[in-house]
């Protein structure tokens, strides 16, 4: 393994402390482990956290009109409870506190963990998830679609509607709008290596890839032979088109009777005429040009069927550490959606507007 | 009766034995996880380790809480809430106790299972570590009347048969069902590592 560290147990913390002194707009803090905004605003505090190796989500998108604060887990482990309680108590300022966690068994029950523990501090709080990726066919018998790229266009769209001044109710609803109406899938050319294992986390030959892989190298719909860019992309892209009807039942968190309920959400039908934001994503070790090749395509589809794309984002923004790949999000676009897409950002991982 | 000094010990010793077996456990959850939950316990368990000094003397319930509040905030990923919420609400359950019999263990193990219902709301054949504790509880509670040495000598049995049982089984929760069929014919890693901590504690007693 050739990684560019200094010691395999102290990579999260080392990364921690060049964020610190890169960014002084963050404050960072080491134990627990959480990011906040140096500044805190009178609003709704928008936390996400996660396992970390996917930078620069969370912690790069913690600043003006995306999150109040971010945790991160060990690599590819979920954070814990603790760090979750504190970063909500720092960063929350009497508004209440949104939890936005991707569907991950780990995630899910160290958040909904967190939830309990800050509404026992009579903080309003809620937590809502993203499972938006379209790998995953059905609920019954898996944990269900996990949260890949459309977490980051979540957090930039709620993150711009708390800075706005939306209360936590209306974030809420925004939030569970943004994943019933986004999808994503995502491809590998190669593994990624945690530091801690010291080995790549699978084996794919040269002349393979692997569709429909997660953002740790969970397998995906198939394997296959090595295709060009065109018929890669038009194999992720109609996939994500046609999915239709996916439904879950997720748990949310209901503030009166302080105990969970659960909610039977079904995503919306793509059509034609629909308006689209597009994420192209790299994986890590995908370059921007490769990914360029891939939106010309994505574009050339798009247009075939009617789709319009308003809005694109092209760049590594969601990664799987050093893996080559990357992944397609398209989120179906309302008024209130664009216009909370259009809301300044500026933040160490994203700047717009 | 089991004391003080020895539900300590039993901590003290499960600290060893995740070490000892982390490769082993990570082996089990590369196969259909991510590859993490030896590292992940045995991050936890030292914790647990370091905590141990301060809570000589203090009762058992206190004890057990502790123990999960640290697994809780140091283990992460899915067993983290799981054995923190097992240990936590073992404690709750035994507060006051300085020494366990048979049918407070009994009590450890029912509320620990319940713990694991509550908080991973898997059912019988997920593939879980719930597929260990629901058939340690049925024995346990069957055998309520043996010492504890050989009432935990039926337990840690009935473990290992049910962490064996869990490889034919297909995932349903967790990282694993992602895999689908190819979940069959792996041992899941949170039944391995559950069945390891009940050894320990039969090994404790053993030990005197």
């Amino acid at each position: 393994m050739k990684k560019i560290i200094n010691d395999v147990d102290r990579v999260i913390v080392e990364t921690l402390e060049g964020m610190a002194a890169a960014h002084p707009e963050l404050k960072v803090n080491i134990d627990p482990h959480y990011i906040v905004r140096a500044h805190k605003g009178n609003k709704v505090a928008v936390i996400s956290g996660g396992g970390s190796g996917h930078e620069p989500l969370h912690g790069g998108f913690v600043g003006t009109g995306m999150l109040d604060g971010a945790c991160p887990g060990e690599m590819f482990t979920s954070p814990t409870p603790d760090q979750m309680y504190e970063c909500a108590k720092v960063a929350e300022s009497g508004k209440g506190v949104l939890f936005l966690v991707k569907n991950y068994t780990g995630d899910v029950m160290n958040f909904e963990t967190a939830v309990e523990l800050v509404a026992g501090e009579n903080i309003a709080v809620q937590a809502i998830l993203v499972d938006d990726d379209v790998a995953v066919k059905d609920s019954l018998y898996t944990a269900g679609r996990r949260g890949v790229g459309l977490t980051v266009l979540m957090e930039k769209i709620v993150g711009a509607a708390a800075e706005a001044g939306c209360d936590l109710d209306t974030c809420a609803s925004l939030a569970r709008k943004v994943n019933l109406n986004g999808r994503s899938l995502g491809m590998a050319l190669t593994s990624c290596t945690v530091p801690a294992a010291g080995k790549p986390t699978f084996q794919l030959a040269d002349d393979e890839m692997e569709i429909g892989i997660g953002i740790h190298g969970e397998p995906g719909i198939k394997r296959m032979p090595f295709k060009r860019a065109d018929e890669i992309t038009e194999i992720l892209t109609t996939t994500i088109l046609d999915d239709k009807g996916y439904s879950r039942t997720l748990r949310e968190w209901d503030r009166g009777a302080g105990d969970w309920v659960e909610k039977t959400l079904v995503d919306k039908d793509f059509n034609e005429g629909d308006e689209m934001i597009v994420l192209v994503n790299s994986m890590g070790g995908t370059p921007l040009s490769e990914l360029y090749v891939v939106y010309r395509k994505l574009a050339e589809i798009c247009k075939g069927r009617k789709i319009k794309i308003v809005r694109s984002l092209v760049g590594p923004y969601i990664t799987s550490l050093e893996m080559q790949g990357f992944s397609i999000t398209l989120l179906k676009a309302d008024a209130e959606i664009l216009q909370y897409w259009d809301a300044p950002v500026r933040t160490p991982g994203l700047q717009l507007g | 009766m089991i004391t003080e000094e020895q539900v300590l010990a039993w901590l003290e010793l499960s600290a060893t034995v995740m070490a000892e077996n982390k490769e082993f456990l990570t082996d089990l959850d590369a196969a259909i996880g991510d590859a993490d939950h030896g590292i992940n316990m045995n991050r936890g368990f030292s914790k647990v380790k370091d905590k141990l000094p301060e809570l000589a003397g203090k009762d058992i319930g206190t004890i057990l809480k502790t123990t999960g509040m640290t697994l809780m905030s140091s283990v992460g990923g899915a067993s983290g809430p799981l054995y923190g919420t097992v240990f936590m609400k073992a404690g709750q359950a035994l507060a006051g106790k300085t020494e366990l019999g048979s049918d407070d263990l009994c009590t450890l193990f029912q509320s620990g299972r319940d713990g694991i219902v509550q908080r991973g709301k898997a059912v019988a054949g997920d593939k879980t570590m719930f597929d260990v504790w629901a058939p340690v509880v049925e024995v346990a509670d069957a055998n309520r009347g043996l010492e504890p040495l050989a009432f935990l000598e039926m337990c840690v049995a009935t473990a290992e048969e049910a962490r064996d049982a869990t490889a034919p089984m297909q995932a349903r929760k967790g990282r694993a069902s992602y895999l689908g069929e190819r979940s069959i014919g792996h041992i899941d890693p949170g039944a391995a590592s559950s069945t390891l901590l009940l050894a320990a504690l039969r090994d404790t007693i053993k030990g005197g």
